[in-house]
């Protein structure tokens, strides 16, 4: 693919692209106006050009229906997985294993990579951790008050601007992986530093992509071999004891396996707990109303899953194929906007509003068919006990300032600096 | 009322075992089970409903 990149710009870190000229035929989804005005693009596909296509990136196409991405979802046979992130780079490792299995796994192997991993998250084993989420949220929220000036902390009175995103959303996914895989609490910033570099530098020159994956790759050795020397009960141990085809689990596949579960919860939980709360900040009708009826958060939350879903996923076209009349051709890449299928009118009624008590809600903000994510039990636990306890603590709140809030670039959708003027706090 | 699964559709959403745990359990990786046989009691015939509607697979189905 590097034949069809444009020349390497001066700054590593900036867009290797220019800006988006049209939003049908030259659309980019890391430009910072994609996830911006994410809900109006999307509309305005559907209506005009349901399955767009960019040069970018070596060809991508941007399928918006619910039927389309659905379709897309269910065919490994016309898609591959092996490279789930479009960008300028990549991901090295081939099919069918790839390099985060089972995400970057093709059928059959993909079988048997993720129901390895099936049992550490299922419901049974995720919801012992709803009391320690739910003191995390606390200690947060804690930590913020006795952060500000004195006298703020105890005088509920007192004006209170915060940052949900930087000073709580962000926080708490990376908080409880790190301790599912036994790492250090402190290196935070450093994982949110790999996440960042792979999932938000996608429009970067691939060598400075690559020097981030060989970053990420040299720290889970150290991490690995933390284990080795040190020997705990944790994910990372479950893994380097596992076996596949009653053989141990290959070096590469350990750290492939830990690379999806540091990357895959992070920014995405983080994303659907600061959009939820974006939304609540604007829409105190609903924030009131939750607090008159707590027993419509289960279905709250699950329909601020699907109007905010945060992941868009990707695949690989596998071969030359047509596609509903598009032209697909093999290693173009294929975005899988499961946030645009969820608000698809053709499938949604009022599909475009929020409704707190959609009891209807079949969303797909967790993806369809064979990938769906494997930490959705853990994602739906720290989305709901996050939000609950932020409206618990925060019984009234707005948007300090609309234009302050600044959205994610790439496929993960979501506030990173979001500022909250509370008004009441309990 | 009677549901089934369909265990080659259900990827483990855990929507309808959220829902209704009086009609749904999960196994040890995460895929849903019908309880009593998929018999579902007097009074629970719409929460089966809506179980069904929600499932983002189309796994379940009310049996004949």
């Amino acid at each position: 693919m590097s034949d069809t990149i444009p020349q390497v710009p001066h700054d590593p870190e900036a867009s290797m692209y220019g800006p988006v000229t049209d939003w049908t035929t030259d659309f980019d989804h890391a430009d910072p106006d994609y996830n911006r005005h994410a809900h109006e693009i999307w509309a305005d596909l559907r209506e005009t050009c349901p399955v767009a296509h960019t040069d970018r990136y070596g060809g991508t196409w941007l399928p918006v229906t619910h039927a389309d991405v659905t379709r897309i979802a269910y065919d490994t046979e016309h898609f591959t997985s092996r490279s789930v992130v479009v960008s300028t780079a990549e991901q090295l490792a081939e099919a069918p294993i790839g390099g985060a299995p089972p995400i970057t796994s093709d059928p059959p192997f993909h079988h048997h990579a993720r129901r390895l991993l099936l049992p550490p998250f299922a419901p049974k084993q995720i919801d012992p951790w709803e009391d320690d989420v739910r003191s995390l949220c606390h200690e947060l929220i804690d930590a913020m008050l006795e952060g500000m000036s004195d006298g703020v902390a105890d005088d509920p009175d007192a004006g209170l601007t915060i940052d949900a995103a930087v000073q709580y959303a962000q926080h708490i996914p990376v908080n409880v992986i790190a301790r599912m895989l036994g790492f250090p609490l402190e290196d935070a910033d450093l994982f949110r530093g790999f996440v960042h570099d792979v999932l938000e530098g996608v429009n970067h020159d691939p060598a400075v992509r690559i020097a981030a994956f060989e970053r990420l790759d040299a720290y889970l050795d150290v991490q690995i071999q933390d284990h080795v020397d040190n020997p705990r009960d944790d994910l990372t141990s479950f893994l380097m004891h596992s076996t596949i085809f009653d053989q141990p689990l290959s070096h590469e596949h350990v750290r492939g396996s830990i690379v999806l579960l540091l990357i895959a919860g992070i920014d995405t939980t983080w994303s659907a707990i600061g959009s939820s709360i974006w939304h609540l900040a604007g829409t105190p009708s609903d924030v009131q109303r939750l607090h008159a009826e707590p027993e419509l958060w289960p279905t709250a939350i699950e329909e601020f899953l699907r109007a905010y879903a945060p992941v868009t996923m990707a695949r690989m076209v596998a071969q030359d194929h047509d596609f509903n009349g598009c032209p697909m051709k093999k290693d173009e890449w294929v975005l899988l906007p499961f946030p645009a299928a969820n608000l698809d009118p053709a499938e949604f009624e009022r599909a475009d509003e929020v409704l707190i008590d959609r009891e209807v809600n079949r969303h797909a903000a967790f993806g369809l068919g064979i990938h769906r994510c494997l930490g959705s039990n853990l994602a739906r636990l720290e989305l709901r006990i996050a939000v609950e306890t932020f409206v618990e603590r925060f019984p009234e709140f707005e948007l300090a300032d609309p234009a302050a809030v600044r959205w994610s670039v790439g496929q993960i959708r979501g506030p990173r600096e979001l500022p909250i003027k509370v008004l009441r706090r309990a | 009322m009677r549901i089934q699964i369909d265990s080659d559709k259900c990827q483990g959403h855990n929507r309808c075992y959220a829902l209704a745990p009086e009609l749904f359990d999960v196994d040890d990786y995460g895929s849903a089970l019908v309880l009593n046989d998929g018999i579902v009691p007097a009074g629970l015939e719409d929460k089966a409903r809506l179980a069904i509607a929600n499932c983002p697979e189309f796994a379940i189905f009310e049996a004949d």
